[in-house]
């Protein structure tokens, strides 16, 4: 009953989705749209410009080694390495590797067979999709809409090629500047977004095509260029169809047909379609990041900068609050009237649009700041902002105690440093020092250290060698001096022996030995001898202090 | 030692204030010991903070070993600064974050920051905030202060372990309370207990015997 209460309205809206059908002719409703059917036409007029950057991912490997120092010959066989199913896989080459045979998806151990001069790295596809991203923003000098489209970049340069003094000059401009950032860049200007993809990818270099040309130009490219998976385009190989206009010249209708269950990227005549701008395909861009900076611009040049922060800081969260983000670090710049910048950072542990606390993070900071003839500009950004929804507070009137922390955390750390103020991080290890590693305060929680037997309130690091005075056979030393004081030893526990981590120590790595020991004022310490009398590791066993107790 | 039966407990629980600590020797453990075992049951993180010759001779906190002592892990903020009165700025920044448990200050010496006035900013501080301070000092001479409680902690030799006779047993130190705001000084043999936190056995009364003696 309530199947007919249901399927009665669907029915008269004429909404009701396709049942299986056994035959596929009514298929084409869906996915061959023709000119004047459903589906939005592109609109006219269009130019995209469609960046390809075929190696990028080793381009910006040469480029950081390069910062770092260690430049890279273009004779060097480079090939990035990523994990495979079955061990390392190449994932990108140089030219260089690339005339020696080495090409991506191969083996390493292959690429290393073919070319043993071959220079591997790690790749680092995460920072490279991050590193195309940006370069997409930074795209956005040359028009507004730019996006990342797989592995290039599209941009709508629709009305903005005059203001580079025409097409050819803009193409010109944009592969120049990309150079000079150490990328090979192929570009193609052309109506649609599949027509400028095919030919940044398979048409000549720079190569710019009108309306008019579209389907003479398109016709003789492979159907790879229709931007489908390698398995489609073999299929259509294999049906005898190997260029985009072997492809068109088939009629709609069939293509339909056997393409009816295909996905929407992996359909050719939607491809083709697109390509020809028969159907509309929007670039999809995502928003410019937020920018938050506050400026302060003085009529006359003034040297201290304190008086101005409470403003500069209120103008600051205000933008924040604004678009609902709170900051996790900001940077003071001051631009000294003669012409020289200085800037003072500080981070904070979770984000924060307190006008109060961001102005008091930069309390005792300013003062080594050279004011020189004075300043006439100040300003306050916030370098990394994240999303900060406004939160009602407790009813009460409390205050959240975990930001109190967290205020505090930032203060001292932007007044001693970042790196002054830590947490332990509780680590799976019985080596002592290994145990807890100290990590910055501003980041997120660690772990918190579990109890354990046995171990000292105080740890020395590193641990110091003591002077045995009367060594005994068995257990710690009777007698020994440290820090030129002599201790007695009158009670002892132990020995616990920690091994060496074989994982991580180096060969010849020395065993220990821990004794809680007590002197004769009853001071309590933690000793521990390195290695065995012939462990064959090294000569005599030796004594180190590393912790005291309770 | 002739242990009598336990003393009225001289700090029963404490309002939050400044007490200053007098390690015995640099390296002894017990000041550390006698700190931790007053922590109380609260929550939060304890910050630690040492000036560079307190971590160089005195050793880093090690939250493993004091999570042992206490019986439960305990969360620690290290900060390491450069000079006492680094120490004291922090210190007096932290008293009034409520979300502490306590604030420990270890400071090297005599230094000339660390004067009247000083422990006096930080009594107050740390008596509005609510949080307990504790002043941790080394090779320090005891002179003016105005910390509410003044202690000098030393190890005492441990009693054998029940089921070791070689072996050191549970920690015990003398604790000496020399001056305190109203509190009788005295002497005694300070240990941690688990339940209560630190126990205090009457060992000698200081005030009356020096008194008479003198």
């Amino acid at each position: 009953m309530s199947g007919n209460v249901i399927r009665f309205p669907a029915r008269l809206a004429g909404a009701e989705p396709d049942p299986p059908q056994p035959s596929s002719a009514r298929s084409p409703r869906t996915t061959a749209p023709g000119p004047s059917g459903a589906f939005p036409v592109a609109p006219p007029g269009r130019r995209f410009l469609s960046l390809h950057l075929p190696r990028f991912a080793v381009e910006r490997r040469i480029a950081r080694l390069a910062r770092r120092g260690s430049l890279l010959q273009a004779t060097t066989p480079l090939a990035l390495l990523a994990e495979g199913t079955h061990g390392p896989v190449v994932h990108a080459t140089n030219p260089a590797a690339e005339a020696e045979g080495v090409h991506a998806g191969m083996r390493a151990v292959d690429a290393r067979a073919l070319c043993p001069a071959l220079r591997m790295e790690e790749a680092d596809p995460r920072g490279d999709a991050e590193a195309l991203g940006d370069l997409a923003l930074w795209c956005r000098r040359w028009c507004p809409w730019t996006a990342v489209d797989g592995t290039g970049i599209m941009m709508d340069a629709t009305g903005s090629a005059h203001l580079r003094g025409g097409e050819a000059a803009l193409l010109e401009e944009v592969e120049a500047r990309l150079a000079r950032l150490g990328l090979n860049a192929r570009l193609a200007l052309a109506p649609t977004r599949g027509a400028a993809w095919a030919l940044a990818r398979f048409g000549g270099a720079r190569e710019r095509c009108a309306p008019k040309d579209l389907p003479a130009r398109m016709a003789p490219l492979p159907v790879r260029a229709l931007r489908i998976g390698d398995g489609t385009a073999l299929l259509l190989r294999r049906l005898g169809l190997g260029t985009v206009g072997d492809l068109a010249a088939v009629p709609r209708l069939s293509l339909a047909r056997r393409f009816a269950r295909a996905e929407p990227a992996e359909n050719p005549l939607l491809r083709l379609d697109q390509m020809m701008g028969r159907l509309a395909e929007p670039l999809h861009c995502p928003d410019d990041p937020p920018c938050f900076l506050a400026r302060a611009v003085l009529s006359e040049p003034v040297e201290d900068p304190t008086p101005l922060l409470p403003a500069l800081s209120d103008q600051l969260c205000t933008m924040l609050g604004a678009r609902g983000f709170g900051a996790r670090r900001i940077a003071l710049t001051i631009f000294r009237s003669d012409g020289t910048v200085a800037r003072a950072e500080a981070a904070t542990a979770r984000a924060t649009r307190d006008p109060a606390h961001l102005a008091r993070l930069f309390d005792g900071r300013l003062d080594n700041l050279d004011p020189g003839f004075g300043f006439d500009l100040l300003t306050l950004g916030a370098t990394v902002a994240e999303p900060l929804p406004e939160r009602q507070p407790a009813l009460d009137g409390r205050r959240d105690e975990g930001e109190d922390l967290a205020k505090l955390v930032d203060r001292l750390s932007a007044r001693f440093g970042p790196r002054a103020l830590l947490r332990p991080a509780f680590h799976e290890s019985h080596v002592p020092e290994r145990r807890e590693v100290p990590v910055p305060a501003l980041g997120p929680a660690p772990p918190v250290p579990p109890p354990a037997a046995g171990r000292p309130l105080r740890l020395f690091d590193p641990p110091e060698e003591v002077r045995v005075v009367y060594a005994v056979p068995e257990g710690p030393p009777a007698q020994f001096v440290w820090r030129r004081v002599t201790h007695r030893v009158t009670r002892f526990a132990g020995p616990e022996r920690i091994a060496p981590e074989w994982w991580r120590d180096r060969p010849g790595t020395r065993l220990r030995d821990y004794y809680r020991v007590e002197d004769h004022e009853g001071r309590r310490y933690w000793l521990y001898r390195e290695g065995l009398p012939d462990d064959g590791r090294g000569g005599n066993p030796r004594w180190f202090m590393q912790g005291s107790f309770g | 030692m002739s242990c009598a039966d336990p003393s009225p407990d001289p700090i029963p629980d404490r309002t939050p204030t400044l007490c200053e600590v007098f390690a015995a020797t640099a390296t002894d453990g017990a000041a550390t010991g006698f700190v931790l075992a007053q922590l109380g049951p609260g929550r939060g993180p304890v910050l630690w903070v040492q000036d560079r010759v307190s971590r160089r001779e005195g050793g880093q906190p090690y939250a493993t070993g004091l999570a042992s002592l206490r019986g439960r892990p305990v969360e620690v903020l290290y900060l390491e600064v450069g000079r006492a009165k680094d120490v004291l700025w922090a210190m007096e920044e932290a008293l009034g974050c409520a979300a502490l448990a306590a604030v420990i200050g270890e400071v090297w010496g005599d230094p000339p920051a660390l004067d009247f006035t000083a422990t006096k900013r930080l009594a107050l501080r740390a008596e509005r905030g609510g949080v307990q301070a504790w002043l941790l000092r080394r090779a320090a001479t005891a002179d003016l202060s105005a910390a509410r409680e003044r202690w000098r902690l030393g190890s005492l030799p441990s009693p054998p372990a029940p089921d070791d006779a070689r072996a050191p047993g549970s920690p015990i130190w003398r604790a000496e309370l020399f001056r305190a705001r109203g509190q009788v000084p005295g002497e005694w043999v300070a240990q941690h207990d688990p339940s209560r936190g630190l126990a205090l056995r009457h060992h000698a009364p200081l005030a009356e015997p020096r008194r008479a003696a003198g």
